[in-house]
């Protein structure tokens, strides 16, 4: 699968698409493809004249795998081979805008969408052939793109449309295919980008260059919030070709050298105000207590009111506060865009999650009308939300109108890990009281949130904001508040989310936004109240769960651990290189996947060190397209949360993040990485769940609740970092 | 402007420059168009950058052009190509070693590193020598199956 170019196409022609470029070096000689209604089949699809089809998905491969699962849903409903299926992805003038790539729904709303535009695409095409050929649409096979009947006739696919424009409907109706026929869905099919990945030869963002253009690096202030009193442009003077752009507050240096633009970044002088806006990362809890807050808000009361009340005042109650810190991204790769902005329109080539929303953001920045402004997306480093692309983006389009080139703007790793925006703190109290038969009686979590969730909240971008510049509302940090009640049958349960005004720090989302710091309050909870009750905590936890599919990856998970059942802690408990094994349980939004996650620790508790000797878990998401691609998010859900458990936390003093290099923000490190196993439920005939975040939130309360079960030490402040291990050891 | 000279991946190449305390990761990334370096830290914190340099693994971020002059360097595109990889990108390709890729070259250099060095390589050893490469997307199980396969064993699940 070669990535298609837009030669190649002009040459085969269609009459569906004209052209368009795969890089979008042409991009801008390409004609957008107006409207895409997202009830118009040729939205979604075109057939090429030979019988092959491009898919354009609003929706884009973050890494993830989408590039190969969205083929493998076409290629399956039109039985054509994904080698003859190309794709493109998030360019806003060719792609329908079928929302942001988050929240794990790229297969789940992004591919079902494909689907069943490539469903009613072979109804119609059947329907087309049969008229051609004088026969029933029941006598009709189509395959690999040509569609033949039982007495041995055929016609291509692509014949079927010569002479007039294939304008089909999408009918949501259109039947699938049945589970049972199918041959590509659920076949671990290889990614198509990986032989260019690790042959050098694959085009991210970062790498796409235009004649003529610059390179600039932003000029961030000193601490947040101080606006520039002076610069000293002689202070550059020195390196080639340097140009300075001041617009109010917003700061940049740009030079057809690369190294020249870095140095400048460097090196100019300027002069800011100061201020010390910042709470502190030390007194972020604090800070959250205390508000102000915005609104409370109930949002979950079910079962026996009083029985909540009840708990205020029980002597036998149990209560325990748990804090989610706040976190970066940290994406490998800093944020970068290139943008060419002409009098005419502009083109952004970005690697924003949301290239459709951006369009907004950058027609606002540039004063233009957003008819006029086209995103291109390529590929960047994994993001796992909005990091800093999208201020990089828009960056770059100011930068191109105020310089009348084409401009690439990189971040550095300072910037990245300093000035993307934040996965916000979690603060949760959680209180529970057990029946004399040790069941949960009553249960109630308080959490403080930011009020910065899905379209209540402006989260602003950087360098319109200190340029003075409009901007349009509607960034989210995603439903932070979900899952904060147990999935357990309790009957009594309330959840209280208090609003925080404001936010610490620019807040944004991070995979499995607030669910990874609810998850890890509720089943480290449970498994308090489990350890209360003297139980086993996979035993506490199947008496009260009556989904299905969760009490069976509960169960598979309890056998490939070979889960002895006893009550945590361990016996072994005050033994100097402690061993312990914990679980936990999500239903992801308490709608979607259903995972089961295990661990086995050993904890030096001299040196307060947690090794994770092996992770286990098992994960229903419904239909697997690709269960191979499903293995690697799920791989990489427990690696990067178990990354975000151990060791992230983002500080800042009263002025600026000061964890702006991975020696101050580390990550895990291959030494560290566990075994992994991995068991995955295919369900063929139901519908797919989405794979790209779930399993990342029970992640902190099992590794929480295995290192109880070797020490009898409970951890509820997050990073588990040596110096709280040890404190908590101590109690 | 001065003219350095550098052997990239088995030719000779002329680099000019103003500056030879640039890295020469801007000179293999802008002015010769190899862009399986990547940046990523600019600090040698991370290893995306990773490229052999007389057949030991450095960070092109940190190693000045005036440094690198008259050295043999090696990146990715060097190896191998999509059609013909190494042995090594055979391997990362079979396991699916990569998620976003952003860092997988510099992952795929240490590799061909080790296995110069220590044919066989534990688990252990692997990660070891994997220490300094920094992975966000969580492809690191799948790395260290690559570096067992490309080293003919196979790595117990």
């Amino acid at each position: 699968m070669s990535p298609i170019t837009r030669r190649q196409l002009l040459l085969q022609g269609s009459a569906c698409i004209v052209a368009f470029s795969w890089a979008g070096h042409a991009a801008q000689a390409q004609p957008a493809r107006g409207a895409l209604p997202l009830d118009q089949l040729d939205s979604f699809l075109a057939l090429q004249k030979d019988g092959s089809v491009v898919i354009y998905s609003g929706k884009v491969d973050l890494g993830t795998g989408h590039r190969i699962a969205m083929r493998q849903m076409v290629g399956e409903e039109l039985s054509l081979s994904v080698a003859r299926i190309e794709m493109v992805e998030g360019d806003s003038a060719l792609t329908p805008n079928q929302g942001p790539t988050a929240g794990s729904t790229g297969v789940a709303r992004g591919g079902v969408e494909l689907r069943q535009a490539a469903a009613s695409m072979r109804e119609g095409l059947l329907a087309l052939a049969a008229q051609r050929l004088g026969t029933e649409v029941a006598a009709l096979t189509l395959e690999d793109g040509r569609i033949a009947t039982s007495d041995g006739r055929s016609i291509g696919a692509g014949e079927l449309m010569v002479g007039q424009p294939l304008k089909l409907p999408m009918n949501p109706k259109a039947p699938l295919k049945a589970p049972s026929r199918y041959t590509q869905v659920g076949q671990s099919l290889p990614r198509p980008d990986i032989p260019a990945k690790v042959t050098g030869r694959h085009l991210y963002v970062h790498d796409f260059m235009l004649p003529g253009m610059l390179h600039a690096r932003i000029v961030r202030p000193p601490a947040v919030g101080a606006s520039l009193q002076s610069v000293d442009e002689s202070s550059v003077s020195h390196l080639p070709g340097v140009q300075v752009v001041r617009i109010r507050d917003f700061l940049a240096v740009a030079s057809t050298d690369e190294w020249a633009a870095v140095r400048a970044a460097r090196e100019l002088k300027a002069q800011w105000s100061t201020v010390e806006s910042l709470t502190s990362h030390e007194r972020v809890v604090e800070w959250m207590r205390k508000g102000p807050f915005a609104a409370d808000e109930d949002l979950v009361h079910k079962g026996d009111a009083a029985r909540i009340v009840a708990l205020r005042d029980a002597p036998d109650r149990l209560q325990a506060t748990y804090y989610w810190p706040l976190q970066s991204h940290g994406s490998m790769g800093p944020s970068c865009s290139v943008a060419d902005v002409r009098a005419d329109g502009a083109t952004v080539w970005t690697a924003s999650q949301a290239s459709h929303r951006l369009v907004a953001a950058c027609a606002a920045a540039l004063g233009m009308d957003a008819s006029k402004v086209r995103t291109v997306y390529l590929d960047g480093a994994g993001c796992y939300g909005m990091n800093g692309h999208d201020d990089a983006s828009v960056e770059a389009a100011m930068l191109s109108k105020a310089l009348g080139r084409p401009v690439r703007v990189q971040w550095s790793r300072e910037e990245e890990l300093g000035w993307d925006p934040k996965g916000p703190p979690q603060l949760l109290e959680l209180s529970a009281r057990l029946t004399p038969e040790g069941r949960v009686d009553a249960w109630f979590t308080e959490m403080w949130l930011p009020r910065a969730t899905a379209n209540l909240a402006w989260i602003p971008l950087l360098s319109p904001a200190a340029a003075g510049l409009p901007q349009p509302k509607g960034q989210s940090t995603g439903l932070i508040s979900q899952n904060g009640d147990p999935p357990y049958g309790v009957d009594a349960v309330r959840v209280q989310a208090h609003w925080i005004d404001g936010a610490p720090l620019r807040p944004s989302n991070i995979r499995a936004p607030g669910k990874v710091g609810n998850t890890f309050a509720v089943e480290s909870f449970v498994d308090e109240l489990a350890a209360r009750a003297k139980a086993d905590p996979i035993a506490f936890r199947l008496q009260d769960l009556s989904n299905p599919r969760g009490r069976e990856v509960i169960e598979r998970l309890a056998k490939l651990m070979q889960w002895r059942t006893r009550p945590s802690p361990s016996a072994g408990a005050k033994t100097p290189a402690a061993r312990g094994r914990g679980m936990a349980y999500v239903h992801y939004k308490h709608n979607e996947t259903f995972v089961a996650m295990g661990m086995e620790v050993e904890v030096d508790r001299d040196a307060g060190a947690v090794r994770v000797l092996r992770v286990a878990c098992v994960q229903d998401c419904g239909l697997m397209i690709n269960p191979d691609a499903v293995r690697a998010q799920v791989e990489g859900n427990i690696l990067q949360t178990l990354s975000r458990t151990l060791y992230e936390e983002t500080r800042f003093d009263r002025t600026r993040v000061t964890s702006v290099d991975w020696a101050r923000y580390p990550l895990l490190r291959f030494p560290e990485v566990p075994r992994l196993d991995i068991e995955l439920v295919q369900r063929q005939e139901l519908p797919p769940l989405g794979a790209g975040e779930a399993a990342a939130t029970p992640v902190p309360a099992a590794l929480a609740n295995a290192i109880f079960d070797a020490t009898g030490a409970r951890l509820r402040t997050v990073p588990f970092t040596r110096e709280r291990v040890k404190a908590q050891l101590a109690t | 402007m001065t003219q350095y000279r550098l052997i990239v991946n088995g030719s000779e190449q002329q680099v000019d420059a103003w500056d030879g305390d640039m890295p020469v990761l801007y000179a293999l990334r802008n002015t010769l168009g190899l862009h399986a370096v990547k940046f990523g830290c600019g600090l040698g914190q991370c290893g995306a950058c990773t490229v052999l340099v007389d057949g030991q693994p450095q960070r092109s971020c940190l190693l000045k052009l005036a440094d690198a002059a008259g050295r043999t360097i090696v990146t990715a595109e060097g190896l191998g190509t999509p059609e013909k990889p190494h042995a090594v990108q055979a391997a990362f390709i079979q396991e699916q070693a990569a998620q976003c890729g952003y860092c997988t070259n510099g992952m795929v250099m240490s590799s061909v590193a080790l296995l110069a060095r220590n044919p066989k390589p534990t688990r252990e050893q692997a990660q070891a020598a994997l220490a300094g490469n920094l992975c966000r997307c969580g492809s690191h199980d799948r790395v260290l199956k690559a570096v067992a396969r490309a080293s003919g064993q196979r790595e117990a699940s």
